[in-house]
């Protein structure tokens, strides 16, 4: 029973949710400082379960400040009052969502220590409840809309230490959350790509990479994954469909397992001098630099480490990577990576292996391979159960690795910084009245201006549909100004485009061209230029000459100067004057002679 | 059966069906409205239609405690609880905001701390620091010599607000001092995980474990956690609203630095001696007054009635308006001793410059140098009540714990 659930968060295009800094990404470091985070005792006297271990790893965490970040960033003042147009914006969403909007909103801190926060919390608070969607698949529902602050920008990792820029930190972000109800990758991408429109309906929603992230919850009747960051829609469906495999091959293995009778030995081997004169090239960096190999009895896991379509292996190293832990080897993958057949079986004879046990060995400093060790356990004793619950981060190949526990339930207190507030009825009322039209809607209106479907689809994904509307009703030609819109970019004048255009200036041909340049960066006008319909001056004299035949016969040669006006009136400049003055007084000459 | 916060509950609104938590009114919470945590964690405002009973709320749960043991080879360090943010924690089930942790709880989710030091924790009083009064730091001085019995150094966490001025109560108090004693506040209350309740704690026990016979405070040296700062007690100020850095010895370089295991002294410091004495008298009849243009001379007549002395804040090198120079004149003539010190706060006040200055000199007022204003006031009280009144005032602007330095350097 395939479950999945989707959590959408959008940056919205305003103020930071907590101070009166601007909302956007900076590359200029003006100072840095460096803290660390504890975790403290949760509500239930009880500490975190994936704050214990992001303190396990006994980072500092180093904070770059840039321009837009002041002292609320920096966790040195307290934070600011709620930003009341974020607030608006997420009403809306959640409005266009059928939500029910809370009476009165209270601001919670939701218990971070991974350093993303500086406070070692997000801010965050639930605003509406029991909203849905239709989608093709048919409903989904939309439990919970939250608005909270974004995290600061992980700039880079360093050994003890990691980087991170308080740039981001603070800005808006809209959280909607569905329930698990649908059952494949391809339904999720859908109510993934509807949800974006509406979102971006409110044209107050930041545009651009990493604006917008997409979790993804999957479950297939046991256990619970998440997989964070999937952002790329059509990168969903491989994601989720190779999530649901995972599953499925992480419960065969646990009853193979249970039919073996298997268990996780505790005992940890020293394993050190069956490899001192190894051809292993890691293991023997880890030992020059007085590291140890330490092991792991795995009694009835043979086969199911890396054997067909398992890969238990993998499992044990994705989550001992995350402690910065490389060098683990277990027993389906030997001997290879320069470990002999002889070695395997010292190692085997040591801790007394049967024909289904198999074992792990870590190559590391002791203390840190201890830790590691302590982590294979924890995980392959999960495996005896199925799938465990974990957050997992999605992969260019539609994988995805082992990011860190789920975090628990118990992280979350109020933000006694920050006073409740009321969201009147009547408030609520004209929020209703403001709604943007559902994409559902806008796309009619475009297709009634005169393009296809999929074009409108478009504009209204980029959100460039407003501005498609006002430049049809001006200047007409929908599908070629749709076209013009997908395919040029932001900051351009489309106005001052269009308008030449209806001017003669240059064919319907040139426009792509003369987009794609003044994209580039060339000037508009000068462009332009270069695209002029070319213009036939004899004929224009010769109809001029036609029409001004009684202002010849009366006034011979003294015609030339009105009628030189009248045809450099046509041309708007854009034939030489010289040259139309020494035609017209040709064909005038030949005129009156 | 009454329903009451910490129930599980079901509540009918406009809005649905909910259950949840009922959490305890917010201050600013518009009446019709009850919050509930939902088991999501999320706190929500509501208007109930209906509120129905699930299930009564438990017995918050006791926090496990391991009950700690004595180290041999540890010294035994005292902390004395008084309350603040340091001290201060969330009831995560009610969500309400207590101010005070126990001293134990303190130092229970400190663990290091035990690697330190054997801790003898007590509470002595739990007030918010805006609070503080000068008859608790008499309590407080005495709690102070009886610990001074049995441990090597006193920790009193405290809030920061008047941190400063019990600093400098104390360091009045006790001419001489058989281990220090430690002030240590927090900026971040220690339910957050960037608390710097933490590092400061840890610093002061390791200050409390020195060979220092002084009063002390231990705070963060810059917004980094990277290092922590020793002030004196008599030079310390808080000087920002918020920053973890906001302590500065003013006029003073400060003591010295705690940096991981490290404890750095940058300059002297009073050694321990073999016993506390104890001074613990306290005049209270003593006014700190801030001058500021518009000052009238009846608003400052009022101020120094009945009072036995006053510190001025004074303009600058320290002056205050021509027009109540009378009022000080009187107030002196009548028994009254002035000191004068600067609202500028670095530097040293000189009423020999400007005319003003020596008129001020001539109807008695004594300069106070370079001490701050706050600890020109806490040491008046302190002399007048332990000294006669000409005693008090010869001693006023004599140095006697550090509160006065007679020479200040370009470079600090």
């Amino acid at each position: 029973m395939v479950k999945c659930g989707l959590e959408i968060h959008q940056q919205l295009n305003t103020k930071k949710l907590f101070c009166d800094c601007d909302s956007e990404l900076s590359d200029e470091v003006l100072y840095t400082f460096e803290r660390v985070l504890r975790p403290t005792q949760s509500e239930l006297g009880e500490i975190d379960k994936a704050a214990l271990e992001e303190s396990m790893k006994k980072r500092r965490f180093v904070y770059q400040v840039t321009p837009n970040s002041c002292l609320v960033e920096a966790d040195e003042e307290p934070p600011h009052q709620l930003n009341r147009n974020a607030l608006e914006i997420a009403l809306k969403v959640a409005l266009m969502l059928h939500a029910k909007i809370v009476d009165e909103i209270h601001v919670m801190r939701k218990i971070v220590i991974d350093g993303s926060n500086t406070s070692g919390f997000q801010r965050t608070t639930l605003i509406a409840v029991d909203g849905y969607l239709d989608t093709s698949f048919g409903r989904v529902r939309i439990p919970t809309i939250c608005l909270e602050e974004e995290a600061a920008r992980k700039i880079e990792e360093k050994e003890g230490a990691v980087v991170y820029r308080l740039d981001r930190l603070g800005i808006p972000l809209i959280e909607i959350s569905t329930s698990p109800d649908m059952k494949s990758g391809e339904e999720v991408k859908e109510v993934a790509e509807r949800i974006g429109y509406i979102l971006r309906a409110t044209k107050r929603v930041r545009r651009g990479v990493g604006t917008i992230r997409q979790d993804i919850n999957i479950s297939t009747g046991q256990g619970r994954v998440e997989i964070k960051g999937a952002s790329r829609l059509n990168m969903i469906p491989r994601w989720v469909n190779n999530e649901i495999e995972r599953q499925e091959m992480l419960k065969e293995i646990a009853e193979i397992l249970k039919k073996r009778d298997a268990k996780v030995d505790e005992r940890i081997y020293e394993l050190t001098d069956i490899f001192r004169e190894t051809n292993s090239k890691i293991i023997k960096n880890v030992l020059r630099k007085g590291g140890k190999v330490l092991g792991l009895k795995l009694v009835g896991f043979k086969g199911v480490l890396k054997q067909g379509k398992y890969r238990l292996g993998r499992e044990l190293a994705e989550n001992v990577r995350v402690l910065g832990v490389k060098g683990l080897f277990h027993g389906d993958e030997l001997p290879a990576y320069g470990i002999s057949q002889d070695e395997v079986e010292r190692v085997k004879e040591l801790m007394h292996l049967s024909k289904d046990d198999s074992f792990v060995l870590i190559a590391e400093k002791e203390e840190r391979a201890r830790i590691a060790l302590q982590k294979v356990i924890e995980r392959a004793k999960k495996a005896l159960l199925g799938v465990p619950d974990e957050t997992r981060a999605p992969k260019d190949d539609g994988t995805t690795t082992y990011l860190r526990p789920l975090p628990g339930e118990a992280r979350m207190y109020p933000e006694t910084d920050i006073p409740p507030i009321k969201i009147e009825e009547e408030y609520v009322e004209r929020l209703k009245k403001e709604l943007p039209p559902m994409p559902e809607e806008r796309l009619e209106k475009l297709v009634s201006l005169g393009i296809n479907r999929e074009l409108g689809w478009q504009l209204i994904r980029e959100g460039n549909d407003d501005l498609f509307e006002e430049l049809v009703k001006k200047y007409g030609y929908p599908t070629l100004v749709a076209r013009a819109l997908i395919n040029g970019c932001e900051g351009i004048d489309y106005h001052r485009i269009f308008h030449l255009f209806s001017q003669g200036k240059f064919s319907k041909e040139a426009i792509d061209e003369i987009i794609a340049r003044v994209c580039n960066g060339e000037e508009l006008e000068s462009v332009v230029l270069q695209f002029q319909k070319t213009v036939d001056v004899d004929k224009l004299i010769e109809k001029i000459i036609e029409e001004k035949r009684e202002l010849i016969e009366e006034r011979g040669m003294h015609a030339f100067k009105p009628l030189m006006g009248l045809v450099m009136k046509e041309l708007r400049g854009r034939v030489d004057g010289k040259i139309v003055s020494e035609k017209l007084k040709k064909k005038l000459e030949e005129l009156i002679s | 059966m009454e329903i009451e916060p910490g129930d599980y509950v079901e509540v009918k609104s406009e809005k649905g069906i909910f259950r949840g938590i009922l959490m305890p009114r917010h201050e600013f919470s518009d009446e019709k409205i009850v919050i509930l945590k939902l088991d999501n964690g999320y706190n929500i405002g509501l208007v109930p239609q209906e509120i129905k009973l699930i299930r009564k709320g438990g017995e918050r749960k006791k926090r496990e405690r391991k009950a700690s043991r004595k180290k041999d080879g540890l010294p035994w360090i005292s902390v004395i609880g008084t309350g603040g943010t340091i001290a201060s924690y969330v009831d995560y089930k009610t969500g309400a905001v207590h101010p005070a942790l126990t001293a134990e709880d303190l130092v229970f989710s400190v663990p290091e701390i035990e690697d330190e030091a054997n801790i003898r924790a007590s509470i002595l009083f739990n007030i918010l620091s805006e609070d503080m009064k000068p008859e608790y730091w008499v309590k407080l001085a005495r709690k102070v010599k009886e610990e001074l019995k049995k441990s090597e150094g006193v920790v009193i966490p405290h809030g920061t607000d008047t941190m400063g001025y019990s600093s400098a109560a104390l360091s009045f108090m006790f001419p001489s001092l058989s281990g220090p004693v430690v002030f240590v506040g927090a900026q971040r209350s220690s339910d957050r995980p960037s608390s710097d309740a933490y590092m400061n704690l840890i610093s002061a026990v390791k200050v409390a474990k020195s060979d220092m016979g002084e009063v002390t405070v231990v705070m963060h040296g810059t917004t980094s956690d990277d290092h922590c700062v020793i002030h004196r007690g008599t030079r310390v100020r808080k000087m920002h609203t918020s920053r973890r850095d906001a302590f500065k010895s003013v006029n003073s370089q400060p003591l010295g630095m705690v940096k991981g295991d490290d404890v750095v002294f940058y300059q002297d410091y009073k050694r321990k001696s073999e016993e506390t004495i104890l001074q613990d008298k306290m005049d209270e009849k003593v006014a700190l007054i801030y001058y500021y243009p518009g000052l009238r001379e009846e608003m400052l007549e009022k101020m120094l009635e009945g009072m036995h002395g006053a510190i001025i804040m004074g303009t600058g090198l320290g002056h205050v308006g021509n027009h109540v120079i009378p009022v000080l004149k009187e107030f002196i003539r009548d028994g009254g001793i002035v000191g004068m010190s600067s609202q500028c706060l670095y530097g040293r006040v000189n009423l020999n410059v400007y005319s003003t200055g020596r008129k001020l000199r001539k109807i008695g007022i004594v300069p106070l140098e370079d001490m701050l204003p706050e600890t020109a006031y806490i040491k008046l009280m302190w002399l007048l009540g332990n000294y006669e009144r000409e005693g008090a005032e010869k001693l006023l602007a004599k140095d006697l714990r550090g509160e006065i330095s007679p020479r200040r350097m370009i470079t600090w």
